[in-house]
């Protein structure tokens, strides 16, 4: 037998008042539990398909096709030089990132209401989990990206190895949004409806399907770069192909604005957090 | 004081009624609402909206003890729990909780269809609080208590209900909390089963943790507890020795008058039968408090099914106040009847019975029902819904004035042989 030392916990129970703490000292404590979390979601997510975690790949595949015979072909929108379904899938696999995050997320907390209402664990990770596992898919399609280039020939760009930074940036966007989706969610089941309409949107104001080289100089291109996304595609893009512009104070504006998302998506997610359990 | 586990001040927890009844708000209800009481002068009085499903609630636990919590259906005790374990805010009031607190609410919770068994219990041990290491080294025992060894590869939506159920309770019962929440985990899950839960919580209350259980089961509580309080309406009535609380609340704690209505908000687990009433009903058709027992009675059950449902029988506990059983019986136990409704169909119900003339002592006497497919699944199960009184004016051998000792006073054919060798 061995004995162990376990610090004895207290916990103070009362009525909270107004605003609380960010409360991201309590998720560290819990990181297993959003260990497990990510990693059923992983599990569960391709389940009993026939295509398995092939739709991880399928997914951003099909929609590269369609882009490049509607966007390409059809509509002959530039694609910065180089080869369209190259250009697409760079732009569909950070937006997909985001797109799966958002959407998942949003219905977090509504799906796992049996959960929410028996047993107590900071309600962040829920969000969290849902938005962070998508990153298994993120890199199988990651793997068919770099196939793709080697079969374009696409030249990998000079600034490859910061791709990582925008893929996290990315998640911080998707978790921002999230947030503020899923607590929504628990008071208004509308989310569940608006948000494919919001994300759908969200799509075209992000470039995608295009270069946000089209977007004119001036006041628009600072309207453009509100979009939390607009920079993490341009920049995600940048790193891998070189192509667009570097990041700069257009993509600090972006960056800022996820931020903003983020910080206020926690302060409105943990203020509502308290009435979760009564009202879901 | 170092040694108090569970210290609760003043707790009080207020729900808005709009918010129990509807589950959720849309936006329209909202808009609709808002404008609404812009068109009304004056502002709306809040606790008009609101009831307290706990008020003034303080009491203390020493470290180590295991405490009975009782009361009838929406009495709080559940809100008490979630208080504890921090699920749900209290709107008022104060606690303290020192150590590592466990959650054993509702067998099943946590568990996702579509993984095996093996994945299950390493996703539940972590919702319920077991860090990795400690799930691992426990693995082969949880799943030898389980007793699904053979199918811990398969995904769980292929279990069977009591699959589930065993494997969950196991996951909950090697938990190592020093505070434990026990909430109605008997409700479901055949007798086997149940001693079995009943064993392993006698184990964890000797190795000397603290456990606050809650139960309508009062034989369990009885045999776990050794202290219990009693709530009603949301409040502490009485903290006593439990076979004194068992007693307050099976006699003067109910006081239904021979019917018993449940609201359909109140949370029954498992979905597909849906409780409605359960009336006490004299000759004359009368829904009575009080029968006699010179006289035949009808017990009668509404229910509704939102589903069919194949095998299920619905049937009466009766019991004396001290919560002794003394009969079990089943709307289907005539097999003709039984092939009859084999298969029930969506729809609403009423089963009913006759309790024949002659048969009860005087006295008060405890109603439970349950709903079951055998061998399947518990649908539904209250064994103390309803309590009544009966009364023996006229039954046989009144005409000596003495109080006849047993539960049962049947009019028996006697026969008196003369001149016998």
């Amino acid at each position: 037998m061995t004995v162990e030392v376990i610090p004895v916990q207290k916990h103070i129970i009362k009525p909270s008042r107004g605003w609380r703490d960010l409360g991201l000292g309590e998720l560290w404590d819990y990181r297993e539990l959003v260990y497990f979390l990510i990693w059923r979601d992983v599990k569960v997510r391709y389940k009993q398909t026939l295509f398995g975690a092939g739709w991880a790949i399928l997914k951003p595949f099909l929609g590269m096709v369609v882009f490049s015979i509607i966007f390409g072909r059809l509509a002959g929108l530039p694609t910065d030089g180089i080869p369209g379904p190259v250009f697409y899938f760079a732009g569909l696999l950070p937006w997909i990132l985001f797109q799966d995050g958002v959407s998942k997320s949003s219905m977090s907390l509504v799906a796992g209401r049996s959960l929410l209402t028996k047993v107590y664990f900071p309600r962040l990770a829920m969000p969290l989990a849902s938005v962070s596992a998508g990153l298994v898919d993120f890199g199988l399609s990651f793997i068919v990206l770099l196939g793709l280039m080697l079969f374009y020939s696409t030249p990998l760009g000079s600034q490859w190895w910061t791709s990582p930074l925008f893929v996290a940036w990315g998640l911080l966007a998707s978790f921002g949004v999230g947030l503020w989706l899923s607590a929504l969610n628990v008071l208004y089941r509308d989310v569940s409806y608006i948000t494919p309409f919001l994300l759908q949107a969200w799509f075209f104001a992000t470039p995608v399907v295009y270069s946000a080289t089209m977007i004119p100089e001036g006041p628009w291109q600072l309207l453009y770069s509100l979009n939390p996304m607009a920079g993490v595609v341009q920049g995600f893009r940048w790193a891998m192909l070189g192509v667009g512009e570097a990041p700069g104070l257009l993509s600090a504006v972006s960056f800022g604005m996820t931020i903003l998302i983020l910080i206020s998506g926690i302060i409105f997610f943990r203020r509502m957090e308290r009435s979760f359990a009564d009202v879901i | 004081m170092t040694d108090t586990a569970i210290r609760a001040e003043g707790l009080g927890k207020q729900y808005r009624i709009g918010s129990l009844q509807t589950g959720y708000q849309t936006l329209r209800d909202v808009m609709v609402d808002s404008a609404r009481s812009a068109l009304r002068r004056g502002p709306r009085d809040p606790r008009s909206e609101s009831i307290w499903a706990l008020r003034d609630v303080s009491f203390e636990v020493q470290k180590g003890r295991v405490l009975g919590i009782i009361g009838s259906n929406g009495a709080g005790k559940s809100t008490l729990l979630k208080i504890l374990s921090r699920v749900t805010e209290p709107t008022e009031g104060y606690a303290e909780v020192t150590g590592r607190v466990g959650s054993l609410l509702e067998v099943g919770t946590g568990f996702h269809p579509e993984l095996t068994g093996r994945e299950n219990i390493s996703l539940n041990g972590a919702i319920l609080g077991m860090r990795r290491a400690e799930i691992q080294s426990k693995f082969d025992e949880i799943v030898d208590f389980s007793e699904v060894e053979q199918f811990i590869d398969t995904p769980v939506k292929r279990y069977s209900t009591g699959m589930q159920l065993r494997l969950a309770f196991a996951v909950a019962a090697h938990l190592e909390p020093e505070i434990l929440l026990v909430d109605e985990v008997l409700a479901v899950g055949d007798a086997a089963f149940q001693r079995k839960c009943l064993g392993k919580m006698d184990a964890v209350a000797q190795e000397g943790r603290t456990i606050l259980f809650v139960s309508h089961n009062m034989s369990a509580v009885g045999r776990l507890t050794h202290e219990t309080i009693v709530v009603e309406g949301g409040r502490i009535v009485m903290r006593a020795p439990t076979p004194e609380a068992i007693d307050y609340y099976l006699t003067t704690g109910m006081e239904q008058i021979g019917e018993r209505l449940w609201s359909g908000d109140d949370d029954h687990g498992l979905s597909g039968f849906e409780p409605i009433a359960l009336r006490v009903i004299d000759l004359n058709g009368q829904v009575v408090s009080q029968v006699s027992t010179v006289e035949s009675f009808d017990i009668e059950f509404e229910y509704e099914l939102t589903d069919s449902i194949t095998g299920l029988r619905v049937g009466i506990y009766l019991s004396t106040s001290k919560g002794e059983r003394l009969l079990t019986s089943f709307d289907t136990d005539d097999l003709e009847i039984f092939t009859r409704h084999e298969n029930r169909p969506a729809g609403q119900y009423v089963s009913r019975c006759r309790i024949p003339a002659n048969l009860l002592n005087e006295g008060r006497f405890m109603l439970g029902v349950n709903a079951s497919s055998f061998g399947v699944r518990s649908y539904f199960t209250d064994e103390f819904a309803l309590s009544f009184a009966a009364d023996g004016t006229g039954a046989p051998g009144s005409q000596w004035q003495e109080s006849r000792r047993g539960p049962l006073r049947p009019a028996l054919e006697w026969e008196i042989l003369e001149g016998v060798k």
